[in-house]
This record gives C-alpha cells, structure tokens and sequence, in this order.
C-alpha cells in the first residue's frame, strides 16, 4: 500500500479551517432546529473569513438565547437578561465599532419580553445581525406560547392559541430595519447565503427564521413544525452570494430572471426569480407581499427587505473609525485649559 | 452633659430697629413657565457680584406651566448654603398661593408684591411695598405676553433698590444671562430701572435688610450639581452614555450633551469621542451602558428613584457578571411616582442591594458641587477598578440647585483603567481565566471583546460560572464565587472615598451625616455651640460599604446622631449593622418633607433629644 500525502487542509482567506469556529456541545434537544442554525452561522463566518476574534455573540435569555456557546469559542460573548439583548449589543457596539456583533434570540426573548428594546434597535439602525430563532413556543419554560404562535395552533397539551401573532418581518420593515429576511431552519442552502448577506451590511440584519421545537411544538396541528415549513414553504427566489473578496463571474440569465444587490462591502447578493418578480429594495412591495401570504397561509422565506445605504447608527453619531474603547487618555480627558473655559462661563 | 437655654432674643426674628446686613433670604413666589428664571437668575447673581455669598433653590412643581412655584435665594455673610427656615423677604407675584405665603411669614418680615394684591389687609405685622408691576412693565413693552415677562425683571429692580443692590451688578446679571440678545438686554434693564425708580419715587423703606459689598465671592462660580457632575465625567473620560429623561436628573445627561460637544469632539478627525443615546426607557440605558462597560468603554447613565427601580435586574447582571458601569441616581421622593421635583435621599438602601440575589454595591455621596466633580471622576476609576457598578448618589438639591464654589482643580491622577490584559499580556501569562481570583483581593482579570489572542475568549453569563466563565451549577462554584465577590466588597472598603472626620475637643456626642445634608450640618455645628455650648464631632459619610472608620467614630461617642433625609433613618440602620455593641447610641434625626433640610431644625432636635425631650426620634 503506497502512502499518499495527507489531504490539505481546507481553510478560509484567513488560513483558519472550520475547527476554528466550532462552539461547545450542545446542550438542546437532539434535533432542535437552533443547532442546524448554529451550524449555518458557523459555515457561513467561516467561509466569509471573518475574525472570531473580533465577533461579540449576544444574546437574552432562553434556549435560542443559550446557543452562542455552541458556535464561535474563541469569540466573546454576553448572554445577558430576558428580551435585553439588543441593548446590550448597542453598548458593545458603539464601545467597539470593529466588532462584527451577532445576537441569538428567540421569539419570547424579542417580541414578547423584548418587544420594546427590539424595536429600538431596529429604528436605530445598529449595524449588527439579529438572528431570531422562531419556534412559537417557550422551550426553556417547557412549553407555553410565545407571541409568535399562529391563532388555532395547538400545544402538546391541548392548549389552543387565540391570539394573533406578531410577525417579526412585517414588524421589522415597519421599524426602519434595512435587511429583513426570513427562513427556515431545514433550508441551509437559503440560510447561508442570507447570514453571509447580513454579515456584508453595514445596519442591522434581521433574520427570522423557523426553527422548530421538537419537544414542544413540532406536533400535528402545530404551525412552527418541519412538517409544516416543508409543506408551506414558498421560496421568494433562488439566493447566491458572492463575497466582496472573489471575482465577480458574469452569468448569463434572461431578461428579468436576476436580480442582484451590491452590498456595503461590495459583496453582491444574486436573486434568481422562482414564482413572481420580486424587488426586496421596495419596502411598499416587502409590506404587501408579506400580507398577502399571511393572508394565504403560505410560509414566505428569502430576503424580504433590504436598503444597503440606510445610515447606521454609528455614522448617525459622528464616531471616528477607532474604537471608542480604544481611546487613549488624551483623547478622553479634555486640558486644562478646557476646564478653566468651562468654568469661566460660570463666574 | 448639660444643655444651656438658648437666649430668648434669638427665639423671635430681628425687629427692624437694627440693620440686618447680608444675612437673608428672599423668596419669589410665582407660576411656573411664567418667564421668572432669568429674572430669579439675575437677582441672585447680583447679590452674589457683590461678594456676597449666595445659594438658590427653586422649589418647582412636576408641571409645565401654570402651577405654583418658588425660588429662594439665601444670602449669608458666613457662606451657609442650606436653606434656611425663616423667609425675611417674599415677593408675591402669584395670586393662588400670596395669602398662604404672607400668612407663613415670621413678624415683621418683608413683602414685596403686586399692588392689585392687595395683600396688606391680611396681617399689620410685617412690612408692605406695594407696586404696581403690570403698570410699569407696560411702559416697557405693549405686548401681553411679553408684558408678563417683563413684570418678573420689574421686582428685580424694585427689590436691588430696596436691599441696596448696585444697578450695575443688575445690569451686567442681565447681560450675562442674555448674552449677546441686545434687545432683550436693553429691555430687561429699562425695565430694572423701572422697578428700582418706582421705589424712589413712591415707597420709603421700612426694614432692616440689605446688602453691602463684601469679598468673599471673587473667583468663585455659581454651578449646579448635575452639571458638576458631567463635567466630571467628561474628566473622568466618559465615552458612551446612555439615558432616558427624568426628574431631577435630566438636566445631567444634557450638561454632558453640552459639554461633550464642545471639548470631546476630536480637532483632528472632527469626529466625537463619545456617545450620547438617548434610550428608550431606563432599561435599554443601563443596558446599553452595561454593553458599553463590557466591550471596554467608560460608560453610565444618569436616572432618579423609579429609573433604579427599572434597573434592578440588570444592576445585578453588572454586579455578577463584573462590568464596569457608572450610575448616577439625582435622589427624588419616593416611593413609586413620588413628589418628582422634591429632594431626598431615600434610596439608600435600594442602591446598596439593588436587584435579586445577595448583592452589595458601591455608592458614593458627593456633598458638594466639589465633590460632585471629583467623585464622579473617582466613580468611574472604581468601576473599572473594581469591575462592577457604582452608583453616585446625589439628590434634587444638590442636582438642580444653584450653589456657589470655588473653581474645581484640574484631576491630575491619571486614569485607571483596571485589570485588563491585552493580547501581549496574555501572550506574556500563556493563561487566562475570567473570574479567577489571581491578586487575593477578590478582582480578577478580563479581557475586552476584540483582543486578538486565542486566551482572550471568554463567555459572560448571568446564569452560574466558574471561574474559567464556564456554565457551573456545581454548589461549590457558586460559593466561592460569591465569597471572592464578598472579598471585592471588602477590597471596595479601602478604595472608596473615606469619611470626613472632625472631633472636637471636650465634645461628647457625634453627628453623622451624608450627602447633601452637610451644608446644613456646618451652620447646625455653629447653631448649636454659639447658643446652647454643645461641641460634637462630626462625621460625613461619603461611600458604601460603609468602612471601619464609622465603627471606631460611634465607639468613641456618647451617643450618634444620624441626620438623614428619609422617613426610616435608612443609613442609621446600615451603621447599627456595623457597630454590633453600640447600637444603642444610634439615634436618628429625619428630615422627609421634600424640602432641603436646614441647620434649625437639626439643632431643635439634637437639642431636644439632649434635653430628654424628644423621646420618640431617638430611637
């Protein structure tokens, strides 16, 4: 038997192999949706090469809000209190603009406990991605509604939603954000290329995705199961996504079949047409769409709304390139002739 | 020891036979958003360019405009800034409140009110001048609405002429004030002139009170405590601030805003060195602050009573977690809405254990203007220092009020940015664990999101860790981990501002004290050794966790009286915790009324508590 030479290793445009973004075990349910998530965010930090040192992962509190530790070790991380997550990530973020922020939530922690602080972000423009793992249900609590459940979907127990549900992407739109996309769990091919989109935007990425909860709301009759999104799913088009850092190859496609998005860092987002012409940069259009299919009982997925010039926050506030945190004491501590001026007005 | 009686003259108020000279306060009673801050504002910096020591309290209702509202301005040759009791001078401006206002003044004191007042039937015992305000400011301007204004810098005048003010320290007041609006100049002082010309003309004056050029206020500035306060903490190197408006501490993070706007925006870059969000309740701003404080920026916030109530659960995020963060409480009265434009310091024990769970924070207590400054800069030192939250805790009258100072000094002690390792240190330790206890004093180190190493990764958590900040339920993580954070507070001890200790020499009894309560307690320390023989030590509490020191005070005392303004005496209660043995010699004088406690009355009490008197407050 002749030895072949060992097979090299497959790396990223910083030399780091996929090891490198590896979180602990994780501790959910065998089967939950938020792993298959993790394992999306993980691929697609790792083929847009990013840092993980420089990523700050947020999150609130609950199952959806414990998976930062099962992705990106070696990136710090905050897992704070219920529904607070988004400003947390606004401190860290105007601390330290060089941070790529990423913040797991749920749909309890964002639209029930966290509505409010939510919406703030969103208005605010953060640059930073959302990633809302939607499963209409408290997990963590053992499984009550959250604000997300579809009226007539019914628990384990028995117990029949009858409440209207809030929908994160129509919410979203509303609130100003500049990059709202929905998907699912079980749709990685979807998934990466809108987290690798999200990672190329300069405000904040909203990302709801399904995510169904296998002990307490993947039943017959529940609307957040694998078996529900596999059979409602209705693809709002086909998604590629070419990195800022890779030629840009001509395709060829007919009048109308592509649409493409250049993004802040010159990455592009390409759109194929599957069903209908669709244009994600009109908010008018995003809206309606998105009440169209409510009304239709269809599972809307792709990158619904996007606007990759809106101002972040950041710029908003007039923040030099430096990290604020990275200030030196000369530049904090105004002289004493500062002082003495300052006190003069007040003789 | 032996109580004297205090002399009967000083009992009644000075009859206007003698002359009472720079040693007053006057009163304006008006409506609030009737235009009377600039006139208030000028009368007071008048007085005060004429040497004399000045301070001014605004006494405001929660409302925009239309409700009643009153400014006192206090003049005293002997510098004492606590309010004083006695009104010798009102001038009656609002018609609601003129009958209830004269009827509260002591004998023979002063009124200076609107002729169709008609205030001079209600009692024959105190000095009347009549003017007819509405008149002479018409003779100004035709305008109804500027007339009401106008009306307000008429008094001004009328009361300079009275008390002997110079119009010239009135006019450069109002110039000051107006800076640069040379028609509103020009008509607040033709207006001045008026007032102080009607007196000539018509009145003869018939009290004992005025003024006579001293010395005693050349290079001192007059400044409020919130705004103190921001310029501290742009001193200190604050960079994120977040905040959400509310009474009295508002007018803190838009001092910052000010201030940061003018010095913080970088020459080189023309870029700001700070960010001020406004959030969207109390919170998203402690929130943000905490995030801020994580990834390695100074940051607070600023909020009065029921903002610290909102920020319970994440104060003990920050406090178990181990991030820095700055938090200024502007005391208000409590509890729930409260009295919001009323002053307090009835938040010491919910800022000591703020939040679920066994926690102890740090708070400091600025007594001053002063210390106002340079505390807030020693707070963001200790935060970082000891990696968690420090509450400053001032309060209404201290914050919103106008207090005379001498200029602050420039801080020279650099920054201390605290136990953070960089990527070089780590590369030089070769290891790294978040909340391990290295040094022995309970602080461990950390690094900020953003240190390219592979150590430098950690993962925060509210929930159990260990001390490699991993998730731990283990009983044994948690009890250590809770006893280095009871070790840190005992570190905390030895950083924070000591107290202020004065014994006297034969004295007996101790007084203790905090915060805003002091500047009564220097006139209170006169009062009561000029009219009754008591010399007392004196401690001002400036820090929680309350150190040693405190114990060893009441030890070598008789007996301590706490002065506080809350219902319960809650520092009082925080000492008897500490002196074990000597809890019976605590007893508390306790001043809640929403107005800012005076030397008289602590002196009433320490006296009448001495006599046996007053059983009940020396519990």
């Amino acid at each position: 038997m002749s030895v072949s030479a060992p097979k090299p290793k497959r790396v990223n445009r910083l030399g780091l192999t996929m090891i490198d973004y590896r979180g602990e075990p994780s501790t959910l349910c065998s089967g939950c949706g938020h792993d298959a998530i993790s394992s999306q965010i993980m691929k697609s930090f790792y083929e847009m090469g990013v840092n993980p040192h420089r990523v700050a992962k947020m999150s609130g509190i609950g199952c959806s809000s414990k998976t930062p530790a099962y992705f990106l070790s070696n990136s710090h991380a905050f897992n704070g209190v219920h529904g607070r997550m988004p400003s947390l990530a606004t401190g860290a973020v105007l601390a330290n603009r060089k941070l790529v922020c990423i913040g797991v939530s749920g749909d309890g922690d964002t639209v029930s406990i966290g509505l409010g602080q939510f919406c703030h972000l969103l208005r605010r423009n953060v640059p930073m991605i959302y990633i809302i793992e939607n499963n209409g249900v408290y997990g963590l609590t053992k499984g009550q509604f959250s604000a997300t459940a579809d009226p007539g979907s019914k628990l384990k127990t028995g117990v029949v939603n009858d409440l209207p549900p809030i929908d994160c992407c129509t919410l979203a739109i509303e609130m100003g954000c500049s990059y709202v996309a929905r998907s699912y769990a079980g749709d990685p091919k979807q998934l990466v290329p809108l987290l690798q989109g999200a990672l190329s935007h300069s405000g904040t990425s909203m990302l709801d995705v399904l995510s169904p909860c296998v002990t307490f709301n993947n039943h017959q009759g529940s609307t957040k199961s694998y078996r529900w999104a596999k059979e409602h799913e209705e693809l709002l088009h086909q998604i590629d996504f070419v990195p800022h850092f890779e030629p840009i190859e001509t395709v060829v496609y007919e009048e109308g079949e592509l649409r493409e998005v250049e993004m802040h860092d010159g990455s592009r987002i390409r759109l194929r047409k599957v069903d209908r012409d669709y244009n994600p940069t009109d908010r008018d259009a995003a809206l309606r769409m998105l009440n169209e299919t409510r009304d239709s009982g269809e599972f809307l997925t792709g990158l619904i709304y996007v606007n990759p010039v809106a101002e972040n926050f950041l710029d908003l506030l007039n923040l030099p390139d430096t990290a604020l945190a990275a200030l030196p004491q000369e530049k904090l501590r105004p002289g004493r002739e500062a002082l003495e001026e300052a006190m003069q007005g007040l003789m | 020891m032996s109580v004297q009686t205090r002399p009967q003259e000083d009992l009644s108020p000075k009859k206007p036979d003698g002359e009472i000279v720079n040693d007053f306060s006057i009163e304006v009673a008006t409506v609030n958003g009737s235009g009377s801050q600039s006139s208030n504002n000028v009368l007071m910096r008048a007085i005060f360019q004429m040497g004399i020591p000045i301070s001014g309290k605004n006494l405001f209702p929660s409302n925009i405009a239309g409700l009643p509202t009153w400014f006192t301005i206090r003049a005293s040759k002997d510098g004492y800034m606590a309010r004083k009791k006695e009104i010798d001078i009102l001038i009656a401006m609002n018609p609601e409140t003129a009958r209830e206002d004269v009827e509260n003044l002591e004998p023979g004191r002063v009124v200076i009110y609107n002729e169709k007042l008609n205030l001079s039937k209600i009692r024959d015992d105190l000095v009347y001048y009549p003017i007819p305000f509405s008149n002479l400011a018409g003779e100004v301007v035709q305008d109804a609405r500027l007339k009401k204004l106008i009306a307000n810098i008429v008094y001004v005048g009328s009361a300079a002429e009275l008390l002997g003010i110079e119009m010239a320290e009135v006019e450069l007041a109002i110039a000051k004030w107006f800076k640069g609006k040379q028609k509103a100049i020009d008509l607040n002082i033709q207006a001045a002139h008026l007032g102080a010309q009607y007196i000539r003309d018509n009145l003869t004056k018939r009290d004992p009170f005025r003024v006579q050029r001293m010395d005693k206020t050349k290079g001192k500035m007059i400044i409020d405590g919130n705004s103190a306060c921001a310029l501290g903490s742009m001193f200190a190197g604050v960079s994120v601030m977040t905040w959400y408006p509310i009474t009295p501490a508002s007018s803190l993070g838009e001092a910052l805003a000010d201030y940061m706007g003018r010095y913080r925006i970088d020459p080189e870059t023309g870029k700001a060195t700070f960010a001020i969000v406004q959030a969207e309740d109390e919170l998203a701003a402690l929130g943000m602050a905490i995030g801020a404080g994580w990834a390695g920026a100074r940051a607070m916030t600023a909020t009065s009573g029921p903002g610290i109530s909102l920020m319970a659960e994440f104060v003990g995020l920050a406090y178990f977690t181990e991030v820095p963060v700055v938090i200024f409480n502007v005391q208000r009265i409590g509890p729930s809405t409260g009295l919001p434009t009323r002053t307090s310091q009835g938040d010491i024990f919910s800022l000591h254990y703020l939040s679920h769970g066994d926690t102890k924070h740090v708070v400091l207590f600025p007594a001053s203007v002063t210390e106002c400054f340079e505390l807030s800069i020693h707070a963001f030192d200790l935060a970082e220092r000891l990696q968690q939250p420090v509450f400053v805790a001032s309060d209404l009258d201290l914050g919103m009020n106008n207090w005379m100072t001498d200029p602050f000094d420039y801080p020279e002690k650099p920054l201390d940015r605290g136990k953070v390792l960089s990527a070089e240190d780590l590369e030089r330790l070769g290891e790294f664990a978040r909340y391990k206890d290295v040094d022995g004093d309970g602080i461990p180190y950390r690094t900020l999101p953003g240190t390219d190493h592979p150590l430098a990764a950690y993962f925060t958590r509210g929930s159990g860790h260990d001390e490699q900040a991993e998730y731990s339920e283990r009983p044994e993580d948690y009890e250590k981990l809770m006893d280095r954070l009871a070790k840190k507070c005992e570190t905390a001890k030895k950083l924070v501002p000591q107290s202020v200790i004065q014994y006297t020499d034969g004295a007996e009894i101790g007084v203790i004290a905090y915060g805003s309560t002091d500047v009564a307690m220097r006139e209170c320390q006169e009062q009561l050794r000029n009219e009754y023989g008591i010399a007392i030590n004196y401690l001002r509490i400036r820090a929680l966790p309350l150190a040693e020191d405190v114990k060893e005070f009441v030890s070598r005392c008789k007996c301590a009286y706490v002065v506080e303004q809350n219902r319960d005496g809650q520092i009082g209660d925080l000492i008897k915790l500490e002196v074990e043995n000597d809890q019976g010699k605590i007893r508390k004088v306790l001043h809640y009324k929403g107005i800012p406690i005076d030397a008289r009355f602590i002196t009433d009490q320490v006296v009448a508590c001495e006599k046996g008197e007053m059983e009940s407050s020396c519990r």
